[in-house]
């Protein structure tokens, strides 16, 4: 077998179940096609020596015939998962040198199901960015170019995930959405990003960014990888307080390719003005494609979708303050050098300023503003009013019967690294529009690579599903891409 | 509304992020420029509306009051910046 790295995981399972390959032969091509891809940026710690000794152990637990679908399957981890004795770093400067002392749920339950690691992926600092460009890594890059070879972001904040997938460096990875974090980077990149529903996941040793938003979730090849790969990463976790109790299933085995009956919403309040031609016409066929497998196509209207980004810009921010007021320079990280006769204070105020870059430096401030004597009605309360609202246009939509909603995945395709720079912060958030609205809700949703643009990029369209229901969701998703029957691959020039 | 220079300074300072006099006017513009994004949810009838507290409703799990962990300081000063005796260290707190 040649390109190894180019199976899908429901490919390599299958072939190392047979024999016909072993992990460490599998293991060996994704470590060979990292190597030659250092200008996607996309890993930027490798972890071979851990890698081969993974693949090794389970070659032998599959000789053993203890296998379960994810062992000896090489994985990308995005920064932002605690591995316990490898930098770990979430893209922050601040974090410089952290090494965990401790695993993160979803990579041990990886790790115990027998998966391999490959190193640690790019992101936006702290997963807060939709363009990797805000990385003290520097960018990851889309392996899907644009006209003459113009560099583009691969999204974010999940980009190296993303772009480390479309470039079959591994053959899933690792992601975690807050705010459209794992749905957009599989858009941009033509790969599928699945967010679970709020608490299917585990949270611990998650570097955190806005607790009440953040979910981790796989970004893979296929719909059935990202089936396979959430069974292994799901499960219900003492150590993480939101974490449901609620066993989970086989999601694989939920794959039955029909969709009759189902119903589908289209939300009116999507169809914002300025959407490009193309997008527009993929969501119209994406919509005959369920509709040509059964599903009833049904129009429904989520009338606070508008109030969804300022309320997430409100309400991420205010808890990413908080939460990484735990940055001090005192217990791990970075700490600025100090002037004669510094105190603490100086301590704090200079470590941060050195050791966060502006995006986030930006979101500390406007979480501290909202959050603060005077506004916090104003501002907090009435967001997260606002967002009981949101949930609230969902559970109407759900209680009348919608079994899932379609959507497009982003406003656009994949756009020029430094596009963004000049704009104003607002622009960079718009990004967010169309995912935003179920991380409030606390739903699962999913991206497809459904079609190409007139450049040949790749689109996504999202699905939307009921909470806890993914295994539903997903096998809409794989009615979605078995009808679209994307194939494209960038042309390799990495 | 828009933040004057002076609200951004004291915002950067709650914040504890050292910013340069130089560098106030550009984030009290930028600061200005999202808050009038966020204006927009004044438009919403809220009336009645409880705040959200929690995505999913389920009862906070709770578990025995007892020592589950501990007795590894070496573990936990292993990423301090500086750390002496089983302490962090920081700079004089108290003249």
């Amino acid at each position: 077998m040649s390109d190894l790295n180019k199976l899908t995981i429901t490919e390599a399972r299958d072939a190392l179940a047979k024999g016909d390959v072993t992990s460490v032969e599998l293991t060996e091509a994704c470590l060979g096609a990292i190597e030659g891809a250092g200008a996607l940026n996309a890993f930027v710690h490798g972890t071979p020596d851990k890698a081969r000794a993974m693949a090794a152990a389970a070659d032998q637990r599959i000789k053993d015939g203890q296998a379960s679908a994810m062992t000896g399957i090489p994985v990308g981890i995005k920064d932002v998962f605690c591995v316990q004795g490898v930098p770990s770093q979430a893209a922050s400067k601040i974090l410089d040198g952290f090494v965990p002392e401790y695993e993160s749920t979803v990579t041990q339950n990886l790790w115990n199901a027998g998966a391999v690691m490959l190193g640690k992926l790019n992101q936006d600092e702290f997963a807060m960015g939709s363009t990797n460009e805000a990385s003290c890594y520097g960018p990851a890059v889309n392996p899907w170019q644009g006209a003459d070879g113009q560099k583009l972001t691969p999204g974010g904040s999940s980009g190296g995930s993303a772009a480390a997938v479309a470039a079959d460096l591994c053959l899933g990875a690792t992601g975690t959405d807050t705010g459209g974090s794992i749905r957009q980077p599989a858009a941009f990149t033509g790969t599928v990003g699945l967010r679970p529903t709020y608490g299917r996941v585990s949270r611990w040793g998650v570097i955190a960014y806005a607790s009440s938003l953040d979910q981790a979730g796989p970004m893979t090849k296929t719909v059935r990888d990202a089936a396979i790969m959430l069974g292994a990463m799901a499960s219900v976790d003492p150590q993480d307080s939101t974490s449901a109790d609620l066993p989970v299933p086989d999601y694989e085995s939920l794959l039955t390719g029909d969709i009759r009956g189902k119903k589908i919403g289209i939300p009116r309040e999507y169809r914002i003005d300025g959407m490009p031609d193309d997008i527009a016409a993929l969501w119209d066929k994406g919509a005959d494609m369920l509709r040509d497998a059964g599903a009833e196509i049904v129009d429904i209207s989520l009338p606070h979708t508008k109030y969804a980004l300022p309320a997430y810009y409100v309400i991420a921010p205010a808890e990413a303050s908080s939460n990484l007021a735990r940055y001090d320079g005192v217990r791990y990280g970075r700490r600025a050098k100090l002037g004669q006769g510094d105190g603490i204070v100086e301590m704090y105020e200079k470590t941060r300023a050195e050791g966060f870059g502006p995006e986030v430096q930006r979101r500390i401030m406007i979480g501290t503003y909202v959050l603060s004597a005077g506004f916090y009605d104003a501002y907090y309360n009435r967001a997260r009013k606002v967002r009981t609202l949101i949930k609230r246009d969902f559970e109407n939509a759900y209680a009348d019967g919608i079994d899932a909603i379609l959507a497009p995945t982003t406003p656009s395709p994949a756009f020029a690294l430094g596009a963004m720079d000049q704009a104003d912060p607002v622009q960079m958030y718009l990004q967010d529009v169309f995912t935003v609205t179920l991380n409030l809700a606390g739903l699962p949703g999913i991206s497809v690579p459904v079609g190409q643009d007139k450049s040949g990029l790749p689109l996504g369209l999202q699905l939307i599903g009921r909470p806890f229901e993914e295994g539903d969701l997903l096998n809409q998703a794989l009615v979605l891409e078995k009808a679209a029957g994307f194939v494209a691959k960038p042309e390799r020039w990495w | 509304m828009s933040i004057t220079e002076d609200e951004a300074r004291k915002v950067a300072h709650l914040a504890r992020i050292a910013v340069e006099d130089e560098a106030l006017p550009a984030l009290a513009r930028e600061l200005s420029g999202i808050l009038q994004f966020m204006e927009q949810l004044g438009e919403v009838d809220v009336e009645g509306v409880e705040p959200m507290t929690g995505v999913i409703p389920m009862r906070l799990k709770r578990r025995e009051d007892a020592v589950t962990t501990g007795g590894m300081p070496e573990k936990i000063l292993s990423n301090a910046p500086d750390a002496r005796e089983g302490f962090f260290a920081v700079p004089k707190v108290v003249e």
